[in-house]
This record gives structure tokens, sequence and C-alpha cells, in this order.
């Protein structure tokens, strides 16, 4: 079966590489499905996006990416975010207070990031956001 | 004579403690640049996709965006200068600051007005000393910096540049914001261990640089997938091609003030080990000549009171045979 060469990479480090079968992320335009032998495209992650990348093996990678950006080329998938998590990291419970102080602090730009920040990493950690 | 004994025991003591705290800060810096190789080594992925993405937009989106066109009559020119939070790192700075001098008095001469902004603890100092004006500081981070310290100084630059796209003949355009028109960086390139050299960099209206050559054919090659290179491939975009290349260019050059910031921390931490190792190897020659001393002085000491003893008693001897 034919797979795709996904990297996923962060600003400070890469996070996950490996085959996989199928990518599911949301653009800013709307979901998406990857499969092998996709055209190429070029994509920005939504804001508090998750990321679903399903290996060879069958099992699920999902990934909170934050401020991101989505590559398909014939060589593969990258995508390069600036913070991103493997839901097997995530703390739920920073997570959760994060999400709560960033809604104590109201509307300026900055907490709204944190909380888009903060719903992204619950909902790859499976949690109600 | 018993005096001067002291005194040199005294400078010995406190040479060689001095030599322990030198040799204490060559091992942590030593390890620091360990660490921020890795780090650089870390951000090269990110760095090498960024910068595909960023040439393959290049070639499908009309390069008309305002952080790539050059301006017409510049008259303000930003330079962030990369410099350490803490001194003990031999001519680290000084070198920052002379390459920085340089390309203030070019920039001044092609007629364009510089304006500073610093990071690190020692270029401020330096500057505030000499009652230059800077735009802003940025200090905390030098050693360990993190990707969220290039996004603050990032987002200083890019909005003081995109505040100069509407400036008119040295007043401030529309917006009222005196911005700038040019973005330049100053800062310690990591060559090896032995080898920091300071350059400066324009980074804005940009020039899509490669990070690291990548033959992206030979592996095709070697993957035995020829044939398809060469050709262009045509991107589809979501959204399109000029709203992506607005979300990426501000990230591709905070991405490059991000890894200047690295190799910079790497700079500093093996021009700090490298101050240090000639510290401490300074110290123990001192010490040792100082031991040199110390042990003529206690001899001298001995000796003159041998010979006072035998001088006394001779005295009383002499002395004693006139009864």
């Amino acid at each position: 079966m034919a797979t795709l060469q996904v990297e996923l990479v962060a600003v400070e480090r890469k996070i996950w590489s490996g085959e996989a079968t199928m990518v599911i992320a949301r653009t800013t335009e709307g979901e998406l499905g990857v499969l092998p032998g996709h055209a190429p495209l070029l994509g920005q992650l939504a804001e508090g996006g998750v990321v679903t990348i399903r290996t060879d093996s069958g099992e699920d990678v999902i990934v909170a990416a934050h401020g991101g950006f989505l590559s398909v080329t014939e060589r593969g998938v990258s995508i390069l975010a600036e913070t991103a998590e493997i839901s097997g990291d995530i703390d739920v419970e920073r997570a959760r207070e994060a999400l709560r102080r960033a809604e104590e602090d109201g509307d300026d730009p900055e907490a709204l990031n944190a909380a888009r920040r903060a719903q992204s990493r619950l909902r790859a950690a499976g949690e109600t956001a | 004579m018993a005096a001067s004994l002291r005194a040199l025991r005294r400078r010995i003591r406190s040479t060689q403690s001095t030599k322990k705290i030198f040799s204490a800060q060559e091992l942590i810096a030593g390890a620091r640049i360990v660490r921020a190789q890795a780090r650089v080594e870390a951000s090269k992925p990110y760095a090498r996709e960024i910068t595909r993405v960023l040439s393959a937009l290049a070639s499908s989106a009309s390069l008309d965006h305002p952080l790539l066109t050059e301006r017409q009559n510049p008259q303000r020119a930003a330079v962030l200068v990369i410099t350490s939070d803490r001194g003990f790192a031999g001519s680290y700075n000084v070198n920052v600051l002379r390459r920085t001098e340089e390309l203030l008095s070019l920039l001044r001469k092609e007629g364009k007005e510089p304006v500073l902004y610093v990071v690190g603890r020692k270029g401020e100092t330096y500057y505030s000393f000499r009652d230059r004006e800077m735009a802003e500081t940025f200090t905390g981070f030098s050693e360990q910096p993190h990707y969220e310290d290039a996004q603050e100084v990032g987002s200083a630059l890019i909005d003081v540049f995109t505040a100069g796209a509407d400036d008119e003949d040295g007043g401030a355009g529309a917006d009222n914001v005196l911005g700038v028109d040019e973005l330049h960086i100053v800062y310690t390139e990591f060559r090896s261990l032995l080898a920091q050299v300071p350059v400066a960099k324009r980074m804005a209206p940009l020039e899509v640089e490669e990070v690291e050559e990548f033959d992206y054919e030979a592996e095709d090659r070697a993957a035995g997938r020829a044939g398809d290179s060469g050709v262009p491939t045509s991107y589809e975009f979501e959204p399109s091609a000029e709203g992506l290349l607005d979300a990426l260019l501000p990230k591709y050059i905070t991405t490059r003030i991000y890894a200047a910031m690295l190799e910079a921390a790497a700079s500093e931490s093996a021009s700090r080990r490298r101050a240090m190792k000639s510290a401490s190897d300074n110290a123990e020659e001192l010490a040792k000549n100082l031991s040199r001393q110390a042990n003529q002085a206690r001899q001298a000491e001995i000796t003159q009171e041998i010979s006072e003893i035998v001088g006394g008693s001779e005295a009383l001897v002499s002395s004693g045979s006139g009864d």
C-alpha cells in the first residue's frame, strides 16, 4: 500500500516523522484529509487546530498544532507549526488551567490566542474544551 | 619581611579561589555550547521546510508583498544587535558592537537614519553609557533564547517596518507612526568552536535565503524518482497564495531572528569558554610565580634568622672573652 512520508516539525525541534496512510487536518478553509497521491497543496492550518496522522500500523497520532502550515508534495506531507504537542505528552490539567486563566484575562488578543492554544491541546488529548 | 610573606600567601589564596571560579565558568560554558549546538541543529528542519514552502509560494504568487518590495527612497533603517547579557566572554560583545558601528556608519553614508534595537544587557549598557538612543531593548534570554523571545523581537520589528510603508520625507505618514524602511540584523555566526564571526545581514525587504543547501534532486535520484524534477510543481493553495504569503513572511522573518539568536548563543558560550580557559591558565601561572616568590621570602626569612642567631651568639662569645 502506498504511504505518505510525514514530517511534523515545530520551530524548536522535530516532533514526529514517519510513514502514514492518511493525514487529517483543518485549514482555514475547512477540514481536509490527505491520502497518498494527493495533489501538491499548501495550506494554512486553522488556529487551535488538531492534526491527526494515521500511521501505517493503523494507530492515530493526534497532535495539537498551533500557528502552522501544511505542505503536500509528491514527496510527502510536512506540517510546520510554531508549537506542537503530541496527545500523549499533553498535560490535561495544565491545559485546563491555562484555558481558565486565558478566559479570565478577557478579550485582549494575547489571551484569545492562549485560549485557542489551550483548546487545541485539550481537543488533541481527547477532552472536551 | 614577615609582612610581605603574609601578603604573598594571601594573594596566592585569592588567585587560587578566582581560578576555581574561572574553571567552573569554563565548564559551564562548555556544557552550554553542546546544548546550544544541539538546539541549532533541532531548529534546522523547520527552517528548511519553511524555506521550501516559501520558495514554492514565490514561484506561484505575485511577489508584491510589502515585506518583499524595495522601498523607494528609504529614510530610516532598523538595526537589531544581538549581544550577551553577561560579561566574561572575552571579545564577543566588542566584536559585535564594532561590526554594528560599521553598519551604522555605512547606513548613514547612504543617507538612512539608523534606529537601534538591542538584545542583551551588554549592548544596552554600551549604548546607554554613550547616550545613544535605542528604540527598544530586550534582555534576559541571550544564553538560552526561546522561540517566544524571537517572536517578541520579531513582532516589534515587523510592526515598525509595516508602519514605515506610508512615511513621507522624514515625517510620519497617515498612521502617525514613524516606521522604518529596512530591517538589518547583526549577530555572531558560529562557524566552529574556534571561529565566531560577527555578521550583518538585511532581513527586510527580504530575499528568501537558503538556510541550508539541500539537494532534493539528488534525493530523488537516489529514490529512483528521476524525471519529475525540473518542472515546477503547481500547488493548490488554501487560502489564496497571497493570503498564505501574508501569514508566512512574518513567520519566516521570526524564524531567521530565532536562528540568529541561537547562533549567537552558541557563539557566546564558545567565546566565554575560551576567555575563561585563558583566565584560569593565567591564574595558575600567577599562583605558580607567587608561590615561588613566597618560598624565596620564607627562605630569606630563615636565613636571616639564622644569621641573627649566629651573629648574636658570636657577639656574646666575643663580649664574654673580653671580660
